[in-house]
């Protein structure tokens, strides 16, 4: 079912390492609309690897939108032009012949660029690391269905918790701001009864290992909605804000 | 010749595992913390035992070759995970997930490893429960289970249709608290490329940092591979990109031997390929065939639309043929029926598929109840092919999707280099020939969760295995000795890019070692796998340096160790003469065309020991039935 190929010039930004200067490189391509924007940036590279170019480094890896790993911003939006996918589930089918396309990577403070279009995002694991989690020891827990949970609480628990990580939030954000991404992991928690022991220590902690990554206050924009390729919801924020002074109110650490 | 020695323990098949417990050694709580553990992936098994092993008080080092640990393929699992809880009350027990293990391996695994999977399986829901896994749950609250193929009973729990994210997930969370608690450390963008062997046993591994290129050696008392599966192999699979063979293939190198590499999964419902430059396939949960039918048309050549085909030229083949399980059979049954379809002019509109069809479903329970069930999966097929599954038919085919094989391992968890231990995918372990679903998540975490974090004490306090710094002369040795191979693939600068090469061998691979295989297709193989692995070394062109990131010199180190792999996956698909789960020979079916398996001269494990490229010896274990009769597998 190979439909006709469309042409397309690309404008890909191109830095060596984090310290050298970047800039827009031009490629032209022919490429068939069932294709996907990463299998495209894949026949770049291999036509550049024939010429013994260096490709272009960018990240991905399940290319089923799902792990996160990938993540670039097209044509100005983290993660390209259409709502609620990541890059890698973006098609051709979505651009037209003749269209000049700017690819860029995650632009944030607390995402320096590595090279090309690879940036670091590990802050966001040093955020998880404060308090996103539950401290239960293995073994030590009760029967799965000793914690009844209504099904709506459940079901608006997973609504948080299929954030992929990805960041494209963040990149989103005029602030570069984490919120959502933070905001989805304190109220997964937050809303069931296995988080109530540590809800309050929980988003101190993660807050204030956000803050200190660079990451921005929330813009109130909604960028950060629009451009998840989720759909995770801003109301989460308003519930991490509501945790957050509910834990100032009740911390034991008076400053 | 490898002495192949299972450590099965003695007793009752459902008293094993609790007597083992019982009689295996245990460190000092306050000696644990003078033993280092490397774990190698952060995957479901890798996370979870990582996690497991920093509560007990080991010093452990965890790698990834991923920028964070959520990322491993584990994350991808869509449909669920099976636990023999019987929550349903519809008659499910510990032995019956067992046997339908076993049976679903098509009696090719060893029944004592599959007894302690089922075993832990309920132990597992409970852990992801109290981590804050949201599971789907009924109105009262309670957990909600479906159905995979191969299973008569609704044992499958499930988050959406991202189970195997949010499993992740939680392990990832329970192995964050231990980073935070100092107990485990975590190396992200590490690669490992060598096992440190020193004394007969593994002390440690070598790792490329994937930023610096810098070639980084770690020790420990003991080495876990939870590095997963080698379906990449095959170029196109519904692995991430980055699944490799590179660790296990290393280890078997250095002495552990590779048990049943042509057990390989060809999952029946991917999505079609659409050209020459597809980069991956996109898996569709087996969970949808609990309400789609899957069917072609009874005619050959059929363009119509399959909306305007109408019921009666339909062929719902696998309810014809397999009337108690239909559209649940396990997935080697259903991929091959497939094929068969297919082969036999039948595919839809001509192509390379057959179809998925929600329309009983749909006018059955209503749009809205499908949506809620499948929605992601829905949405995920119309972004990829632009057409809407509510109004006609998905679009499928079968892929490479996991492999059974994987290092050898005795009932601890060892490899047959002691000290190496593998889990999750990486081994060998449960699944016999094939896999059903829903069972590699389960796997996965009862292995890291629950499995190693006795045995690994085992070893330690049994052993008492010494720790050899980093600057010994072996640990030299293996960093030069990969220093060297990378310094090789730049050297070449030939005419063929990693990926052409790939996708030749991939080729080779599907056609060949794929859903049917012969002898004469196998030898074939061979010899043209030996001839592509000649041409890499010769003409393959590595762009860059080793000096900073190198995706391309990644890429080149995986397909090296895959244009060997490959050649041992066919050589022990053509040695093992009989069809068995995925492992399909032409020459040995029935009249109906099913596996004709051979257990008077096959009921073993294949256990192949590296001697020098292109040339093993195979050993071979045994597989002892004592609790179940060995049948013919029917799910007629």
């Amino acid at each position: 079912m190979e439909h006709k190929k469309i042409n397309l010039t690309l404008k890909v930004w191109r830095q060596q390492n984090a310290q050298s200067k970047g800039s827009f490189t031009e490629y032209k391509v022919s490429v068939s609309p069932d294709s996907s924007f990463l299998e495209m940036l894949d026949d770049i590279n291999n036509d550049l690897e024939k010429k013994n170019l260096e490709p272009i480094t960018f990240e991905s890896d399940c290319r089923e939108g799902i792990c996160g790993t990938c993540g670039l911003v097209i044509n100005g939006q983290p993660h390209g032009p259409i709502p609620r996918i990541a890059t890698c589930q973006l098609h051709m089918r979505n651009f037209k012949d003749g269209d000049i396309i700017y690819v860029e990577p995650f632009r944030a403070k607390a995402f320096p660029i590595i090279k090309d279009l690879m940036v670091d995002r590990s802050a966001m694991d040093r955020v998880m690391e404060a308090g996103g989690f539950i401290s239960v020891n293995t073994l030590s827990v009760p029967d799965g269905n000793a914690i009844p949970i209504p099904k709506e609480i459940a079901s608006e628990a997973m609504d948080a918790a299929q954030c992929i990580g990805c960041g494209a939030c963040v990149a989103a954000c005029k602030n570069a701001s984490a919120m959502l991404f933070v905001s989805a992991k304190v109220s997964q928690f937050a809303l069931l009864p296995q988080g109530q022991p540590e809800r309050y220590k929980r988003v101190e902690s993660m807050v204030k290992v956000m803050d200190e990554y660079g990451f921005g206050s929330c813009s109130n924009t909604y960028a950060c909605e629009a451009e998840c390729p989720k759909g995770v919801s801003v109301k989460n924020i308003a519930r991490m804000n509501r945790e957050y002074f509910m834990a100032k109110v009740k911390s034991q650490n008076v400053e | 010749m490898i002495k192949l020695d299972s450590k099965v323990p003695e007793g009752k098949l459902e008293e094993k595992w609790t007597n083992h417990k019982f009689n295996m050694k245990l460190v000092n709580p306050a000696n644990k913390r003078k033993y280092d553990v490397i774990v190698v992936g952060t995957g479901l098994a890798g996370a979870s035992a990582a996690a497991s092993l920093g509560e007990l008080g080991y010093n452990v080092k965890a790698f990834t070759f991923h920028d964070s640990a959520r990322r491993a393929h584990s994350i991808a699992a869509q449909g669920g995970i099976n636990a023999a809880k019987n929550y349903q009350n519809d008659g499910d027990s510990v032995y019956r997930l067992f046997y339908d293990t076993i049976k679903g391996g098509d009696f090719r695994s060893r029944e004592a490893n599959v007894y302690r999977l089922a075993e832990v399986s309920n132990n597992i829901i409970d852990q992801c429960v109290a981590q804050g896994v949201p599971f789907a749950r009924e109105y009262g609250g309670l957990l909600d289970n479906r159905s995979f193929g191969g299973a008569l009973v609704s044992r499958t729990f499930y988050a959406r249709g991202q189970t195997g994210q949010q499993l992740l997930l939680g392990a990832y969370t329970a192995m964050n608290r231990q980073i935070n608690l100092g107990k485990v450390k975590l190396y992200t963008r590490r690669e490992m490329l060598d096992v440190v062997v020193v004394d007969g046993a593994a002390k440690g591994i070598v790792v490329r940092n994937m930023l610096t290129g810098e070639i980084e050696k770690y020790s420990a008392h003991a080495v876990i591979l939870a590095t997963g599966g080698y379906a990449n192999t095959y170029f196109l699979s519904t692995s991430a990109m980055n699944s490799n063979a590179t660790a296990i293939w290393r280890a078997h190198k250095r002495g552990a031997a590779f048990a049943n590499p042509c057990f390989t999964q060809i999952h029946p419902t991917c999505l079609p390929l659409h050209g020459e430059n597809q980069s991956k396939l996109t898996l569709m949960s087996e969970s949808l065939r609990n309400d789609g039918r899957i069917w072609v048309s009874k005619l050959k050549k059929d363009m119509r639309k399959p909306n305007d085909i109408p019921e009666e030229e339909r062929d719902y083949y696998l309810e014809r043929k397999y009337p108690t399980y239909g559209n649940l059979s396990p997935r080697d049954i259903s991929s091959r029926a497939a094929k068969e379809a297919i082969d036999d002019g039948r595919g839809a509109q001509g192509q390379d598929a057959v179809y998925l069809d929600f329309k009983d479903a749909i006018n059955r329970l209503g749009q809205k109840v499908i949506e809620e069930r499948y929605g992601n999966l829905f949405e995920i097929y119309e972004t990829i092919t632009g057409d809407n599954p509510y109004q006609s038919p998905m679009k499928i085919y079968p892929a490479p999707h996991y492999t059974m094989g994987g290092l050898w391992v005795d009932y601890n968890m060892q490899s047959t280099i002691p000290g190496l231990f593998v889990g999750g995918e990486a081994n060998f372990s449960d699944h016999g020939a094939n896999r059903l679903g829903a069972s590699a998540l389960m796997q996965g975490l009862a292995d890291g969760y629950f499995v190693l974090p006795y045995t690994i004490g085992n070893y330690l306090a049994g052993d008492k295995p010494t720790l050899v710094k980093t600057d010994h002369p072996e640990f030299e040795k293996v960093k030069k000795e990969v220093e060297d191979k990378n310094a090789k693939l730049l050297s070449i600068k030939g005419k063929r890019t990693v990926d052409d090469i790939h996708k030749q061998l991939g080729r080779i691979m599907w056609n060949k070692v794929g859903m049917g295989r012969n002898e004469k297709g196998l030898k074939e193989a061979m010899v043209e796998i030996k001839a592509l692995r000649e041409e890499f070394w010769k003409d393959v062109n590595v762009v860059g340096d080793s000096k900073d990131v190198n995706q391309c010199l990644e890429r080149a180190a995986r397909v090296a160790d895959y244009l060997e792999l490959g050649e041992l996956m066919a050589l022990d698909a053509l040695t093992r003469n009989e069809s068995c789960g995925g492992h399909f020979r032409e020459e040995y079916q029935t009249e109906e065309g099913e596996a004709l398996r051979n257990d008077e001269d096959y009921a073993f494990v294949s256990a192949w020991e590296f001697k020098d490229v292109g040339k093993w010896e195979l050993n071979k274990e045994p597989l002892e039935f004592t609790s179940v009769k060995l049948a013919t597998r029917s799910y007629k």
